[in-house]
């Protein structure tokens, strides 16, 4: 469903993540963008230049904050530094809701800057769950928590990934951010059906979509954001809108960044599924 | 267990993970207790993509952050001075910013890593490390001139803002990063026409290394820019007593205990004073 209560009732479009090599051009020529997505850690800094300019783009445009740290699913509680630091930011932003990972990345105190998989069993998405409601109530904003690419399955995991999701996102009442790139890197490193995946998820909580490229190596794909989408995450993408509606969709592109024009002419393809869906369902 | 693997340093010339595990045993033995393998990777490269990515990400995030302290050391030994300190020093914050904080520390502590050259490798490690915390620490509301109107030198305290760090240094590493920087512009502009296939990199001139020059900088920002500034001792040592917390009338006579007797003081003081602040640097004292 378009508008729902993960994306606070709200209906945007195609967005492009904001990228510093794009910045002077975005600032001068103010090219018509439905949104923009921020990494939130880029920001939440205490004063400089990052700060200017996130205002300055707040003046002409929408922004939705998106995170890499807050880490739901690693055994420590959440960094109440890191919190605090993040409501200023929504704050600052408005963001309508805030996405970050289903994953770890930090154990006894050391950061991985990555992440991480987790073991798929009831006991982790409970703990996982539990704490995407302590941030969401911290944080007074929908949580939208992004499915990861992964290289690495547990002997532990007695549920499908997209079980897992499932379990953990009704638990935390909580809305998807469905990558639908990451979903098909996944399922060609693990060998699984992408489309059972998308038919496998509680679309009604689906807040936005991530569409992205990646890189091909001899023995598995490597969830790199540096190429334009290929015609099978365009068709995972197809099959989400068909199931859940229109969706928030942003393209990542965050590595060999081309011009602003070719990034966002990218993400305008989305444009032909989510019209064809609309002409079907009218 | 896979956070510890994670975070070990990578063998083979930071190619490989690993062959054993701290306890002796085979990491692929080890490995192969709680990750699947599947039909085209084993269970160790499975994880060994995350070893790499890990390392390979914070290698390049001080390979950034410091890149005057790559040119004085040379590639081969700043890479094993940044791989002995991440193993040392690995990052406890949720932001690769502060992965560099404790460098300097680490270089003083174990100067082994940069001998003969630890001095010099100190003092520029400082200053791009103090471009950090210039770029993007806060911005207090300055106090400008009509503030300290009928305010006397010995009660009164002032703030220094948090984005202005103070340094005393023993070499020009100024002159000496800023030719690092304009050679390393150039490499990346030289890529940058190439975009069709792997970039050429011209020979890389050797920069002479910084000379040895008792330097008093303050590096900051102004209008979001980053900017050092060239200090005499006396102005330098003003202001790190007004950070300490002295007042001005402390502070001054901190500064000047030592002063040629035949400058005329009062005039550069009035100077400085009117400079510093016409640059935002006084803010309220801390709570």
């Amino acid at each position: 469903m378009p508008a729902n209560k993960f994306n606070n009732f709200t209906e945007y479009g195609i967005g492009v993540g904001l990228r510093v090599p794009h910045y002077q051009h975005i600032l001068a020529k103010k090219p018509v963008v439905d949104w923009f997505e921020i990494i939130s850690e880029n920001f939440m800094v205490d004063g400089g230049r990052p700060l200017k300019v996130l205002d300055q783009i707040l003046e002409q445009y929408r922004v939705v904050q998106h995170g890499v740290a807050i880490y739901f699913g690693s055994a420590e509680p959440l960094n109440r530094d890191h919190l605090k630091k993040l409501k200023r930011l929504v704050k600052r932003t408005r963001t309508p809701w805030l996405s970050d990972h289903l994953c770890w990345g930090s154990v006894d105190g050391r950061y991985t800057h990555d992440l991480l998989p987790m073991p798929y069993t009831m006991a982790v998405a409970k703990h996982t769950a539990e704490k995407i409601k302590q941030a969401q109530d911290f944080l007074e904003v929908p949580i939208c928590v992004e499915n990861v690419s992964s290289y690495a399955e547990f002997h532990q995991s007695n549920m499908t990934e997209w079980e897992f999701l499932s379990e953990v996102v009704e638990r935390a009442d909580c809305g998807m951010l469905l990558d639908v790139n990451n979903i098909y890197v996944s399922s060609q490193n693990h060998s699984f059906d992408p489309l059972e995946y998308v038919r496998g998820v509680p679309h009604h909580r689906i807040g936005q979509i991530h569409i992205a490229g990646h890189t091909r190596y001899p023995t598995y794909l490597l969830d790199t954001h540096d190429h334009p989408v290929p015609d099978p995450v365009w068709d995972l993408y197809a099959e989400t809108i068909r199931l859940g509606g229109r969706a928030a969709t942003l393209l990542e592109w965050d590595d060999s960044i081309p011009s602003f024009d070719e990034v966002h002419g990218e993400a305008l393809k989305a444009n032909r599924f989510l019209h064809e869906h609309t002409a079907v369902s009218q | 267990m896979m956070g510890a693997a994670v975070f070990r340093p990578l063998a083979n010339e930071d190619e490989d993970m690993q062959a054993t595990w701290t306890d002796g045993r085979a990491m692929t033995e080890v490995v192969a207790e709680f990750i699947k393998p599947n039909d085209r990777l084993t269970s160790f490269e499975r994880l060994q993509i995350y070893n790499r990515t890990y390392w390979y990400r914070v290698f390049d995030c001080l390979y950034d952050d410091f890149p005057g302290l790559r040119s004085v050391l040379g590639e081969k030994r700043f890479h094993a001075l940044t791989r002995a300190y991440l193993a040392k020093h690995p990052s406890t914050s949720w932001t690769l910013r502060n992965l560099g904080s404790r460098l300097v520390q680490f270089i003083a502590e174990e100067p082994n890593w940069t001998a003969p050259r630890t001095k010099i490798a100190i003092d520029i490690a400082r200053f791009e490390w103090a471009q950090i915390l210039a770029f993007d620490e806060a911005r207090h509301e300055p106090l400008h001139g009509d503030d300290l109107l009928g305010s006397h030198p010995d009660g009164l305290k002032l703030g220094l803002q948090p984005y202005l760090v103070l340094l005393e240094l023993d070499y020009a590493v100024d002159n000496y990063f800023m030719a690092v920087r304009d050679q390393d512009d150039g490499l990346r502009s030289e890529a940058s026409n190439t975009p069709d296939h792997a970039p050429r990199r011209a020979a890389v001139k050797r920069i002479p290394l910084p000379k040895k020059h008792k330097l008093w900088l303050a590096v900051h920002r102004c209008d979001n820019d980053l900017y050092f500034k060239h200090l005499k001792p006396e102005a330098f040592l003003l202001l790190t007593a007004l950070r300490s917390g002295h007042t001005v009338s402390a502070a001054l006579e901190a500064a000047l205990q030592d002063a040629d007797p035949g400058e005329d003081w009062a005039a550069q003081v009035k100077d400085w004073f009117e400079n510093f602040a016409a640059l935002g640097w006084f803010c309220a004292p801390s709570a």
